[in-house]
């Protein structure tokens, strides 16, 4: 990205200055200089078509591992009100609604995976469908995925997937209120009939991963974090119900935007009114779909604990935190104020409530919520929690974030000799796909230490733990 | 390289892929672009003919035309559980008539990355004298 384009507000967090007669909200891209200017340019196109949609509350922002989406950029956090013609982007959300992180901390330390690494590898790859083409072993018809859409995790955890306690380390506790299967289309029903359960592809992974570095020793205590111990990470969402409720919506809100009056500098960011019928449709279905993939998660920790029981049997896994990273929200945030009841779009981007915040399981109150960073498979990911004054309605990075496409990946990198060269590292890989491996090559990813630090530095959420991979399922 | 390979090629997305289908005709312009989508999956050589699946829908504009139909046989291919390799593709006015074959998935056919959805993201259905290039982004 251009930097002379942008004015520095801090060390990291920058603003695009308005050209006259420009009008459209504030830009605040959260990011230290070296990760800006390696920032793609597009992200900047992206960001600034977001700031000129209607009833913008604040600033249109990105997060430090912000890259070229559709519609928002990954990375792209905005919030509007309802009450001042607010919409609801389809475009703001994506196509893998509600795609996340189940963090399990584990009672191992890395002297007694290591022995089983190998074996523990080869069983995951087993027992958890991934890959495209994949089913699951639970095959469900429409009635029963209307309950899934309608319950979320408690859907799974009534069927025997998971533990009670799962439920309140989930956001939400594990069921978005505001579902309306009838607003999912019979389509996306049958999409979903064999993919509960399943990791999906391309990004999603399940991680065993070691606590290699604590920052923070208080909030790492209340984590249930300390160095040397094995923690499961499952990256993946709401699999094709959640993709069919991307596609039907992405192409109705772009139609109906210009009837309902809304102008879109791309139409692509296909939205429409909160408080109109079509944002209301939109909003149950994605609420659905969100349910979904925390019914999912439940069950692909439930098949990870399966397999951990198996090969470590005195192993206990227990959920750390369960966060969403595309959704947008009804929250309740404080502007100029005055508390308001907005709608925040996240879109590649993780909620980061603060210390003492309402919705927080009282495990969590005093450090705040647990916020993690996944990383590529051969570097490692961060588990963070929120501060307080967050300056972006409560959010914070997702990811590593890709640097480089997966065409160029391809050309650079081959599976097999990646995945060799990893298990050099110590790095168990077990894929379905060797394209796959090489699309997700570490060096085809932004340097997750910098993300991570430049998250803290901006005031989005503090550093606790580092993980390293040990053992990573991919799609 | 087939001839339908050399009617399809990729363009960059840092997240995401581009794909392109060109043709003499709007439809040969889409059926290269589904071709090039569904390479993204698995290498059309790997795949057989088992399994045909009709498509139709009417959509009276032409870059929504393109994500339309990339969805619809996206949708077909995980209701089906399968992959399809070869396509046809009929217009008359707004309406479109095709056909995907393929097969369903099995564990000889080496697994790509799964395609989620076609984005209005880079669309563009543009004629020239050399006839007729359709592109977006696919999420992966």
């Amino acid at each position: 990205m251009d930097l002379t384009k942008l004015n520095p507000l801090s060390e990291t967090c920058w603003t695009i200055p308005r050209s006259s007669g420009e009008k459209r909200a504030e830009v605040k891209l959260f990011a230290d200089r070296q990760l800006l200017s390696d920032m793609d340019e597009k992200v900047r196109e992206q960001i600034l078509n977001v700031a000129q949609l209607p009833g913008l509350v604040g600033a249109a922002m990105t997060m430090p591992d912000a890259h070229w989406g559709y519609g928002f950029p990954i990375g792209g956090v905005a919030a509007f009100d309802p009450d001042k013609g607010g919409i609801i982007s389809a475009g703001g959300v994506g196509f893998d609604i509600s795609c996340g992180i189940r963090c399990l901390r584990t009672n191992l330390n890395l002297g007694e995976l290591a022995p089983k690494a190998a074996q523990l590898a080869d069983e995951l790859f087993r027992a958890i469908p991934a890959g495209v083409g994949e089913e699951g072993e639970i095959k469900l018809g429409p009635a029963q995925i209307d309950e899934v859409m309608l319950h979320g995790a408690n859907w799974a955890l009534a069927r025997g997937y998971g533990e009670a306690e799962d439920l309140q380390f989930i956001e939400e506790n594990g069921c978005v209120r505001g579902a309306d299967p009838r607003q999912v289309s019979d389509l996306a029903k049958k999409r979903q009939r064999g993919e509960m359960g399943t990791l999906g592809s391309g990004n999603h992974y399940l991680e065993v991963q070691v606590v290699e570095r604590i920052f923070d020793n208080k909030a790492a205590q209340a984590f249930g974090l300390q160095e040397g111990q094995v923690v499961v990470s499952i990256h993946c969402g709401s699999r094709g119900l959640g993709h069919q409720i991307g596609t039907d919506y992405l192409v109705s809100l772009a139609k109906a935007a210009s009837r309902l009056g809304v102008h879109l500098p791309d139409r692509e960011l296909a939205c429409a009114p909160i408080n109109s019928d079509e944002g209301q449709q939109y909003l149950g279905a994605m609420n659905a779909a969100i349910n979904c993939a925390l019914a999912n998660r439940q069950i692909l920790t439930h098949l990870t604990r399966e397999v951990f029981a198996e090969v470590l049997p005195h192993s206990r896994l227990e959920t750390l935190f369960d966060v969403s990273h595309n959704t947008c929200k009804q929250e309740t945030h404080e502007v100029e104020g005055r508390k308001r009841h907005l709608y925040v779009h996240r879109k590649g981007a993780t909620r980061a409530f603060p210390p003492g915040h309402g919705a927080l399981p009282e495990r969590y109150r005093t450090a705040g919520q647990p916020v993690i960073i996944g990383g590529s498979m051969g570097t490692g990911s961060y588990v963070l929690a929120g501060m307080h004054d967050n300056p972006a309605f409560a959010s914070a990075s997702h990811g590593a974030g890709r640097s480089m496409s997966r065409h160029a990946a391809l050309k650079r990198w081959h599976g097999r000799e990646l995945i060799a060269e990893l298990a050099g590292r110590d790095i168990l890989i077990r894929t379905q796909s060797m394209r796959g491996a090489a699309e997700e090559a570490p060096g085809a990813y932004k340097d997750v230490d910098r993300v991570a630090e430049a998250t803290e530095m901006a005031g989005l959420a503090k550093r606790v733990a580092f993980l390293r991979p040990k053992v990573c399922i991919k799609g | 390289m087939n001839k339908m390979q050399e009617q399809f090629a990729y363009f960059e997305h840092v997240s995401d892929i581009g794909v392109i289908g060109r043709g003499q005709k709007l439809t040969d312009a889409f059926v290269a672009a589904a071709a090039a989508m569904f390479a993204i999956m698995a290498a059309p050589e790997s795949l057989n003919e088992t399994l045909a699946v009709e498509i139709r829908f009417t959509e009276s504009d032409k870059e929504l035309a393109l994500v339309t139909w990339l969805n619809r046989l996206l949708a077909e291919a995980r209701v089906h559980g399968a992959v399809f390799r070869r396509f046809e593709l009929e217009q008359e006015g707004d309406s479109y008539v095709g056909k995907a074959y393929g097969c369903t998935w099995n564990d000889s056919i080496p697994r790509g990355t799964e395609v989620k959805g076609a984005t209005l993201t880079a669309l563009s259905v543009k004629q020239d004298e050399t006839g007729w290039e359709a592109r977006c982004v696919v999420d992966v």
